[in-house]
Formats: C-alpha cells, sequence, structure tokens
C-alpha cells in the first residue's frame, strides 16, 4: 500500500461522505413535502389553514403565467436588496465615525443601546406617514432595522484590532485614515460579513413588515392579502418565495466573503 | 555631533488610581552606525524607552533628539521599528506587506515593488512575494518583516525584543542575517532584550537598566575582539563568556 493508493482512499471517503450528507439533505426535503402533501389529502391538517405544496405549486404557475408574481417578486426584491446594502454601509460608516473620534463614541454610547434595544418596526407608522406610503418608507424599514446593530457589532470589531498592527503603521508615519485603509478595515472584514448575513435576514423582516403596512404591493402585501381574504396558499407561496430568495442573498454573501478574505484558504 | 541625543528623560504613566514613574533621568548619546543594547528584567522601561525614541508619544520630561532635531517634530520617516513579533498584516502578501511603509509615504509603485524584491532577496527570501504571510515560517517571517522595516531607509532601527518569539536555532541564524544585514546598510540601531547573551553577540555597548523606576544602572563597552565578530562567533569567544559572567553578577546584585 503505497501513500498515493492511500491518498486516492483517502479522497474517495470524503466524496462518499459528502454524497450521504446531500442524499439526507434530499430525504429531508422530500420526506417534508411528500408528509405535508399526504396530510393534505387524507385531511389530517386542516386544508384552508396549511394548504398543501401541490396547490401552492398551481397557484405559483398561474401567478407566473399571468405576470402578477414576478412584479411583487421584483419590488420586494429590489427594496429588500437596497435596504440590506444601505443598512449595512451606513452601520459600517456609522462604525467608522465612532473608531474615528473615540469621543464622539463615548457621547454617543448610551443612545446607541437606547436605539438597538428599541423595536424599529415600531417605528414604520411614523415613517410611512413622514416618507409616504411608497417604497422609500419601506427600503427605510429594511435599512433601519439592521443599521444600529450593525454599528455596534462592527465598531466593536474596529476596537479589536492588534494595536500591534496599529503601531506598525505609525512607526510607518501612516495618518488615521491610512491606518483606517491599511489595517483596521481589513481587519475587520470576517466580522463585517458575519454582519452581512445577520442583515440578509434582517432586510427581509424590514421590507416584509413595511409591506405589511402599505399595502399595495410586494410579497408582503400579497401575504396580507391572503391573509385577508382567507387564501393560504397565497401566504404559503409568497413564504416559500421568501425562504428561496434569502437563501440565494445568503449564498451571495457567502460568495462575497470568499473573494474578500483570500488570505484564509 | 552626536547622532541620537537623549537628553534628562522622565517618563511617567499615569492611571485613575496611580502614577507610575517609568523612566528617571535617562541620558545617553549613541553615534552614527553603532549597535546598542538595552537591557533589563522586565519592567524597567525598556520598551517605553524605545518607543520614546521612536517618537510614538512625547516624554514627560527630557528631549530626544536625532541628527539634532527633536524626533517628534521631524516629518520625514526616520525610524524602522521591529516587534517582538513579525506584525506581518495576514490579509496583505509578503511583497505588498514589504512594500507597506513606501505606499504609505506615497512612492512609485514600481520602484517600491524593485526595492522589495532587492530586500527580500538581500534577507534570503526570493520567490515568496506572492506568498501570504501564513505560508511562511516563524523565521521567514520575521526576515520579512525585517525587509519591510529596512525598504523606507531608516536612519535608525529599533529592535523590540525581536527574537523572543523564535526557537532558539531560529534565533541564532536570524542574530547572524539582522547584524550583516544592518553592517552591509551602514544602520544605527538600538535593541532591547532581556537576554544578556544576545546583548553581548550583538551590540557594540550595553546599557543595564535598573527596574522601578527605570533607569540606567551601568554601562558595559563590549570589546573590541568580539564586535568584529558575528553574533554567533562571538557566543564561542572567550571573552564572550567573561563579560557574560560580569553582567550576570550585576544583574543578580539589581535583584537584592
Amino acid at each position: 500500500m503505497n501513500i498515493n493508493a492511500l491518498h486516492t482512499q483517502y479522497k474517495a471517503a470524503l466524496v462518499k461522505e459528502r454524497r450521504w450528507v446531500r442524499f439526507y439533505q434530499l430525504l429531508i426535503f422530500l420526506a417534508f413535502f411528500s408528509g405535508w402533501e399526504i396530510a393534505s389529502r387524507f385531511k389530517w391538517i386542516d386544508q384552508l389553514i396549511f394548504s398543501s405544496p401541490s396547490k401552492i405549486w398551481s397557484l405559483f404557475l398561474t401567478k407566473i403565467s399571468d405576470g402578477t408574481l414576478f412584479n411583487h417578486l421584483s419590488i420586494t426584491l429590489f427594496e429588500t436588496v437596497l435596504g440590506f446594502i444601505i443598512g449595512t454601509l451606513l452601520g459600517t460608516l456609522l462604525a467608522a465615525i465612532l473608531w474615528w473620534s473615540p469621543f464622539l463614541s463615548r457621547v454617543l454610547d448610551p443612545y446607541l443601546v437606547i436605539l438597538n434595544a428599541m423595536p424599529k418596526v415600531a417605528l414604520g407608522p411614523i415613517l410611512i406617514v413622514a416618507l409616504g406610503p411608497g417604497f422609500t418608507s419601506i427600503i427605510t424599514m429594511g435599512a433601519i432595522i439592521s443599521v444600529i446593530i450593525t454599528t455596534i457589532v462592527v465598531y466593536t470589531a474596529f476596537k479589536g484590532v492588534d494595536p500591534n498592527y496599529l503601531l506598525v503603521l505609525q512607526t510607518f508615519g501612516a495618518n488615521r485614515f491610512q491606518t483606517f485603509k491599511e489595517a483596521v478595515l481589513p481587519a475587520s472584514f470576517p466580522t463585517i460579513i458575519s454582519t452581512l448575513k445577520v442583515n440578509v435576514g434582517l432586510s427581509w423582516v424590514g421590507v416584509i413588515v413595511g409591506e405589511f403596512l402599505v399595502s399595495s404591493k410586494g410579497l408582503g402585501y400579497l401575504i396580507i392579502y391572503g391573509f385577508q381574504v382567507f387564501n393560504f396558499n397565497l401566504v404559503l407561496l409568497s413564504l416559500m418565495i421568501i425562504a428561496v430568495c434569502a437563501t440565494v442573498m445568503y449564498q451571495l454573501v457567502e460568495l462575497l466573503e470568499k473573494s474578500l478574505i483570500k488570505h484564509d484558504r | 555631533m552626536d547622532f541620537l541625543t537623549i537628553n534628562r528623560v522622565d517618563h511617567t504613566y499615569f492611571s485613575k488610581q496611580t502614577a507610575t514613574q517609568a523612566l528617571q533621568n535617562i541620558h545617553l548619546s549613541i553615534e552614527k552606525g553603532e549597535f546598542i543594547s538595552f537591557l533589563g528584567p522586565s519592567g524597567c522601561g525598556k520598551t517605553t524607552l524605545l518607543s520614546i525614541i521612536a517618537g510614538l508619544f512625547p516624554p514627560t520630561a527630557g528631549t530626544v533628539l536625532l541628527e539634532g532635531q527633536p524626533v517628534l517634530s521631524r516629518d520625514e520617516l526616520q525610524i524602522g521599528y521591529m516587534l517582538q513579533q513579525d506584525y506581518l498584516f495576514p490579509w496583505k502578501t509578503i511583497g505588498q506587506n514589504v512594500t507597506l511603509g513606501l505606499k504609505l509615504l506615497k512612492h512609485d509603485k514600481e520602484t517600491s515593488l524593485s526595492t522589495a524584491m532587492k530586500l527580500l532577496q538581500d534577507v534570503g527570501l526570493p520567490n515568496v512575494e506572492h506568498q501570504y504571510p501564513r505560508e511562511l515560517s516563524g523565521g521567514m517571517r520575521q526576515r520579512a518583516a525585517l525587509a519591510r522595516t529596512l525598504a523606507v531607509d531608516p536612519k535608525i532601527l529599533l529592535l523590540d525584543e525581536p527574537f523572543s518569539a523564535l526557537d532558539y536555532q531560529t534565533k541564532l541564524k536570524l542574530e547572524d542575517l539582522v547584524s550583516e544585514t544592518l553592517k552591509a546598510y551602514g544602520k544605527t540601531a538600538v535593541l532591547v532584550t532581556h537576554d544578556i547573551g544576545e546583548s553581548i553577540a550583538m551590540s557594540d555597548r550595553i546599557y543595564l537598566f535598573a527596574a522601578r523606576p527605570g533607569r540606567i544602572h551601568k554601562v558595559f563597552e563590549v570589546p573590541n575582539e568580539l564586535r568584529s565578530l558575528t553574533p554567533f562567533q562571538a557566543r564561542n569567544h572567550p571573552s564572550y563568556s567573561s563579560l557574560f559572567q560580569t553582567i550576570w553578577k550585576e544583574l543578580e546584585s539589581l535583584e537584592h
């Protein structure tokens, strides 16, 4: 038995394990949906409330063919992505300002705590009155829900950068901006990425709640509408689509992570 | 005129509870091209003094003059500083790390890169500029850090226990490399260490520090026959052991 053969064997074992993981993942998926379908057919669960995969699927096809679904989806997606980007960028920017001025960060500390503790969706009605019942206020909701927690987490990461890296830059005569660009920001990329992952979920919450309140367009509107006319096929269809989109966004963040953090592979 | 003059420097650290005097009446001067060691137990203010020389913060009292000018007021870069660990930036390649200082000084990218390549060659690290620090061993990383420090062509090198995190063999090799490189570039250097052997092997003069408050206890001139040798050869010379014994006794006496 030589080393090459052992290595081939080791790689084969890895592939085999990965296949089993995929197999069980698929099994859970199929078991869930077929169980749901069967339970609904045999009336073990209330069809009116819990619907069934086949009904959701046929509704999906109808909504696709009349083009309304795509319309609602694209609006919600646009709002969420924008809310997500604005929330994260603004949060990181605020964190950078706090890092820049330790005095300001000490002054603002209690206010950040209060803002973070406050349920942001409660601001919804005020936003809608102030910004109008359109996508501006919904995007604001999507952003506002993640901005404070991003600020707090990213600022903590900025502060936690090993001071010796800053010392190295200081001995090179770097100014504060250069220090930030060369050491503080890149050292905090891992934290920023994990905040992004959290923010994906948060932005969806903000936008869906915003659409609940504005109630004119989007997946959030479809959910509220479906609820009001007691069409739970529509509610569940919207939920499924949200789940798929949120997952795709999460995967995109992971792609970004891989391109941003090259040195750690 | 002296190259570096430390003129009656005192330094005190303040916290809410206490004021700790870290340095008391430090007065010394260094000629161009000399290699000086600050030797002493931990807490004797060696690193504080090094930071003050580097101009990282001003001393509570006294002045530090480099070529007759206060270090803090000079705007061009004068100081190269090496730390216990390499502190290469893990997200930058070795090439980017070595050119970092030049980039901050807004030097031309092409010439910076060729400077970096030459320095890496000189410290025995050819063909690593595209690798990331984690792909290199501890000794290689510290050599890359030396190249990064030398890249900005500093007037004086401050070495803050740069070999203390390395294994013994690597440390001995690196001592030789640093010593040769600094001689080749004609650099003035100050080494902070708590290792008696290292200070004898590497330097021309040793300042022995006493702690609480940090002050110069005694100055030892390293004999000429040791200075001309590489650190590794110096360790095997008879005068090395006798000087070691003398300093050892002084250090012992400080503890009582």
